[in-house]
């Protein structure tokens, strides 16, 4: 098939609908409005429903109530926006429900920016709204990758009953590249689950996430986290790039991982054994591909257009039996790949 | 080999169109590339530009801070701009629009009146394309077969019949000697 160049943000609406999504429910917001506008113009055609709803709150309760009869479902919006649905992705999650959320993110905290930004790392791992619960989170690098990540979403979020998110940023959406898509995927997956009309056929299903009786609600969250231990053990991915023999190994996600990239190889070239380890999936965080590359590294540079917040995951994931530096910008900054090279050599890469 | 392109002008002037085109020819000579827009409020309010890498290897950032070509279409861009081309680059500039110049001596800068040129040849519109010819001229970046697919890619098919048209300012901009 030929590559076409197509733009992040509309590469994603565009896999979404071959990956056999029916619905999309959002509310506009900049660096992700492309997915919406793509969707308005082409989802009709391909028998699918765009509706843009009078706000996030109600766009994610209506990704809750779509996905409650077993069809295939999505939001996508940029950061301020996510928040504003968190409390309804909590309640997909606690009603075991799939669907897929795309988060295009920019500055924060507040309104924040329109630029690119991976400040909401520790939302999207640790804490999308109330309660025990986990995303599935996919961390993409390019649009190629947004296309392949968001059928793989949209199968995984079915198969563990649970919504799945794409963590991009700015960069990603509005970037253009060569793009290839898979072929349309035509099988529906089995949801007996479903609320979809029983028809006097079986028992009704019932969509909830109230438990009033505590014993109940532990043994809801303890099945639900037995899954989560599933996928910990087979859903965690990285790429390991020139890790076998790296002395200093950086670790960084998404754009910022293309940056890191170039730096290592500009160290290479410098004879500095320079390596990266670039998470696909933050959860469940590559802690096994961290510790590979930790039995060479003898320091870890953690790279991100943040504050610094997926920084203590790789620190936990080595128990801190390494050294873990940290470099970022923030606010809608960019690093340029000499910035990062100057940190590789502080460290002592020019030993 | 690497290529890292700035275009940039205000809105209207066509260039990320002009973007684009490098991209797609890029891209049909098999090369990786990539394609990145401005779209903080200064695309709101007049200056727009875009960042295009076309590689032989993946591209890692696709943010242009030192370009090695370089397309203004007006005042503002130049200014902010002249001073980040790598030595031994080329600059393509609309003097019909930019009415300043450039001491720098360890880059090429290429003076089109290009808006002009494309009024007096009944190409209203098409300056973003004058200067595209004449960047194709001036590094060879890619041949005309090229230059002439990737816009066939890039016009949308409601306006295909202006192909021609593009054409004709592509090798308008390849002529100009001034």
């Amino acid at each position: 098939m030929e590559r076409k160049l197509m733009k992040g943000n509309e590469a994603l609406a565009e896999a979404a609908i071959r990956a056999g999504c029916k619905c999309f429910f959002g509310y506009p917001i900049t660096p992700q409005t492309e997915i919406s506008a793509y969707l308005a113009k082409n989802f009709a055609k391909a028998g699918g429903l765009f509706l843009q709803a009078e706000s996030e709150i109600a766009a994610i309760n209506m990704v809750l109530g779509a996905s409650s009869t077993g069809t295939r479902v999505m939001t996508s919006s940029s950061s301020p926006g996510i928040s504003l649905k968190s409390e309804g992705i909590s309640y997909i999650a606690g009603s075991d429900l799939p669907c897929v959320i795309i988060n295009v993110q920019r500055g924060g905290p507040g309104l924040g920016g329109i630029q690119p930004s991976q400040a909401d790392y520790w939302q999207a791992t640790k804490a999308l709204g109330h309660g025990d619960f986990q995303l599935l989170v996919y961390a993409p690098a390019s649009v190629q990758e947004m296309v392949d990540m968001i059928g793989n979403a949209f199968d995984k979020a079915d198969e563990y009953r649970m919504p799945a998110m794409i963590l991009a940023d700015g960069f990603l959406g509005q970037m253009m590249e060569p793009v290839e898509f898979p072929e349309a995927k035509q099988t529906a997956v089995e949801k007996p689950w479903a609320a979809n009309g029983h028809k006097n056929a079986r028992k009704h299903n019932i969509i909830n996430s109230l438990y009033l009786k505590p014993d109940e609600l532990e043994n809801n969250v303890i099945e639900r986290y037995k899954r989560y231990d599933i996928i910990k053990e087979k859903e965690a991915d990285a790429e390991m790039y020139r890790t076998e023999d790296a002395e200093i190994t950086l670790v960084a996600y998404g754009a910022t991982a293309r940056v890191a990239k170039s730096a290592v190889n500009m160290a290479r070239d410098m004879g500095i054994k320079a390596g990266l380890v670039r998470p696909k999936t933050l959860w469940p965080f590559p802690v096994k591909q961290i510790n590979e590359a930790a039995k060479t590294a003898e320091k870890f540079l953690v790279v991100e257009m943040s504050m610094g917040q997926m920084i203590d995951d790789v620190k936990l994931a080595i128990n801190c039996s390494k050294p873990v530096e940290f470099m970022g910008r923030t606010g809608g900054m960019i690093m340029k790949p000499a910035d990062i090279l100057e940190e590789i050599k502080k460290l002592g890469g020019n030993k | 080999m690497t290529n890292e392109i700035i275009l940039a002008g205000f809105g209207g002037q066509g260039i990320l169109f002009a973007g684009k085109a490098l991209a797609y020819g890029g891209l049909i000579d098999n090369k990786e590339v990539s394609w990145l827009p401005s779209y903080g409020p200064e695309m709101r309010g007049g200056t727009c530009n875009c960042s295009i890498c076309i590689s032989d290897e993946p591209v890692g950032s696709p943010l242009v801070n030192e370009p090695d070509i370089l397309v203004v279409m007006n005042t503002p861009s130049f200014e902010k701009f002249i001073g980040t081309v790598k030595a031994g680059g080329k600059v393509f500039v609309d003097s019909t629009m930019v009415d300043v110049t450039t001491d720098r001596k360890d880059v090429d800068v290429y003076y089109l009146p290009a808006t002009q040129m494309a009024t007096d040849n009944d190409l209203g519109g098409m300056a973003n394309i004058i200067l595209l010819g004449k960047l194709i001229k001036e590094t060879g970046i890619f041949d005309l077969d090229t230059t002439e697919k990737a816009m066939g890619k890039c016009i949308p098919p409601k306006k295909a019949n202006l192909l021609g048209a593009n054409m004709t300012a592509v090798k308008l901009g390849m002529e100009y000697n001034g």
